[in-house]
């Protein structure tokens, strides 16, 4: 099986998010920068199948140089090969462009299967697996929890958590898979994995080198534009239930939210 | 030139789901602001009965999308037959729900479209003529306030459980319509073979009115059977932190955070929860929260509408048995 898996950097989720001066880009100095936690369900997943039927795993990430340590990451854990799409003009670019250059890396390639993650922890979006897959012509399964592809390695079925119930969805390949939490536990890279991913090939693409004209990306070709990020609404002060004992203070917290928050 | 509010209904098994509702009282909101008119657009297998409600809640008119092939969703039929009839009717505005459905749909049906998207969106506006949307983003730890650039219609999927359900209205009445649309078997590419319902009955965490939720504090698995008990006199569903899921004591499915579910119910309840900015990620838009922690320094405190510091072994029981007088 041909397996490509996309992956990009978010802050690691314990950063303190600090929002710029001109109130349109959060600050980057202090950030710590992790593969997006989604994506690496994808990673463990496309070697998981890897080593049931074969085959090879390409890791794809896009974003500034930096992103080349996670794609080493994802090589490191068992992946064959990787490529960085990077070019400054992609600096800024929404998520509809982004998928566009992706497309344009992978739509040569051989695939059986492409894996994203449901979607990036920074921007929460998730609409690049779908533009992707829109882009290719291929089906989407999204927000997957299992995966099993058939002996003959024609088709897939996948399960997918919906509100009150689980889907079970079965789709021919190729396909796009987009990884929600639960699918799988990540390895970590061995030390042996480590060294490998050094001489794995890793090749670099701009937009030029993929056919794209960098007027189409980055900020000023953004559809959905940025008006202002603000800090998160506050929330009025709240109170500390007061009590001698637990007990009072349980009963004084049921009066409360029955007669003051009136929830119950 | 592009008219009109839109959104997409959401139903399953013939059943409209609350989300439509929400949607529904909002584009009529929006569409009054851009004085335009709502038209809803229902797809399914036999739901044309299901349109005189939603003139109740504000649709101006209904557009019916009925074939079997419509029943269950799947991605490709449902955006194969959105996008024929957005292209034909032009709307300026075009909005679904952010539940597992929506999102799944909202993405395809954008990139068909080729246009811009802003995902679960907590509050809308119109502004020079423009839908503008707040939404959270790194997990709510800061608001993004958006808008669309030569891309129409603009479209936006709305978290479930935050916009306000008008007062139904049984006057109100739509002209309902039959879509026209062109539908190929070669556009089913995805086959649902199978659901597993859970058998529990619970609400799901993304939908319940009321979570009472456990952490680190818990101990144990075997502890939960305490939330259980609360959760049961109050009407509550039962969730957990990161640390419960990862160490085993609930399945994923229970989550609440950023890497899990992200909930807005009523009321919520954090019980030997310490609120790390995660978990926070994944409540913060809950109407009434409540934090039960014996450690006073703990951040959940600073997020909680009513505090109790003492032990939650103590507290939740004894709370079960108050809340037994009210409800």
């Amino acid at each position: 099986m041909n397996i490509i898996v996309c992956l990009k950097q978010v802050p690691d989720t314990e950063t303190q998010i600090k929002i710029g001066s001109n109130s349109k880009s959060i600050l980057t100095d202090d950030i710590k920068w992790v593969m997006n936690p989604y994506d690496e369900f994808g990673v463990e997943e496309a070697l998981r199948l890897k080593e049931k039927h074969g085959g090879e795993v390409t890791v794809v990430g896009l974003g500034p140089k930096r992103v080349t340590e996670s794609i080493r990451t994802a090589l490191a854990m068992g992946a064959d090969k990787g490529m960085l799409i990077s070019d400054e003009a992609l600096e800024g670019s929404d998520s509809l462009a982004n998928a566009k250059a992706i497309a344009a890396a992978v739509k040569d390639l051989e695939y059986d299967l492409i894996f994203t993650g449901q979607r990036g922890v920074d921007d929460d979006m998730g609409v690049v697996g779908a533009t992707l897959a829109d882009l290719l012509n291929i089906p989407q399964l999204s927000l997957i929890v299992k995966v099993e592809v058939s002996a003959d390695g024609k088709s897939v079925r996948v399960e997918r958590p919906i509100e009150g119930e689980t889907l079970v969805i079965e789709s021919t390949l190729p396909a796009l898979i987009t990884a929600q939490k639960g699918l799988n536990e990540p390895r970590y890279a061995s030390l042996p994995g480590i060294m490998k991913a050094k001489k794995k090939p890793l090749e670099e693409k701009s937009l030029a080198d993929l056919g794209l004209n960098s007027a189409d990306f980055g900020e000023g070709a953004r559809k959905l534009k940025i008006l202002e990020l603000t800090p998160p609404p506050a929330r009025a002060a709240g109170k500390i239930v007061e009590g001698e004992t637990p007990q009072e203070k349980a009963a004084q917290l049921a009066k409360l939210l029955h007669e003051e928050a009136k929830v119950f | 030139m592009a008219q009109g509010v839109w959104t997409i209904a959401e139903q399953r098994d013939g059943e409209i789901r609350k989300i439509t509702y929400e949607l529904v009282s909002e584009g009529r909101r929006l569409a009054d602001a851009l004085g335009q008119e709502l038209t809803v657009v229902l797809l399914g297998s036999n739901v044309k009965d299901k349109a005189a409600e939603l003139a109740h809640y504000g649709a101006d008119k209904v557009l019916v999308a009925a074939d079997s092939r419509l029943e269950p969703y799947t991605t490709d039929t449902y955006v194969s037959v959105i996008s024929q009839l957005v292209k034909a009717g032009e709307p300026a505005v075009l909005l679904l729900g952010a539940s597992v459905q929506g999102k799944d749909l909202a993405g395809r049906l954008a990139a068909r479209l080729d246009v811009a998207m802003a995902q679960d969106c907590t509050a809308f506006a119109i502004e020079d003529g423009n839908l503008v949307a707040i939404r959270p983003i790194y997990a709510g730890k800061a608001y993004a306030k958006v808008t669309f650039d030569k891309s129409w219609p603009q479209m936006a999927t709305a978290r479930p459980k935050v916009m306000a359900i008008n007062e139904p209205d049984p006057s109100r009445s739509a002209e309902v319509m039959d879509a026209v649309f062109t539908l190929d078997d070669a556009d089913l590419k995805t086959k649902v073979v199978g659901t597993v319902k859970d058998e529990s009955g619970k609400v799901d965490l993304t939908e319940a009115d009321k979570i009472v939720s456990g952490g680190r504090g818990m101990k144990g698995p075997e502890n939960y059977n305490i939330l259980e008990e609360l959760a049961d006199v109050i009407g509550a569903s039962v969730g957990a932190s990161r640390s419960a899921v990862d160490a085993g004591w609930r399945p994923h499915s229970d989550q609440v955070g950023q890497t899990g579910k992200v909930v807005s119910p009523n009321l919520y309840v954090a019980c030997g929860i310490s609120g790390a900015i995660q978990h926070l990620a994944g409540m913060s838009t809950s109407k009434v929260i409540v934090a039960i922690n014996k450690d006073e320094d703990a951040p959940i405190f600073q997020k909680a509408d009513y505090g109790v510091v003492a032990d939650l072994f103590d507290v939740v029981p004894a709370l079960t048995e108050e809340a037994k007088k009210y409800v």
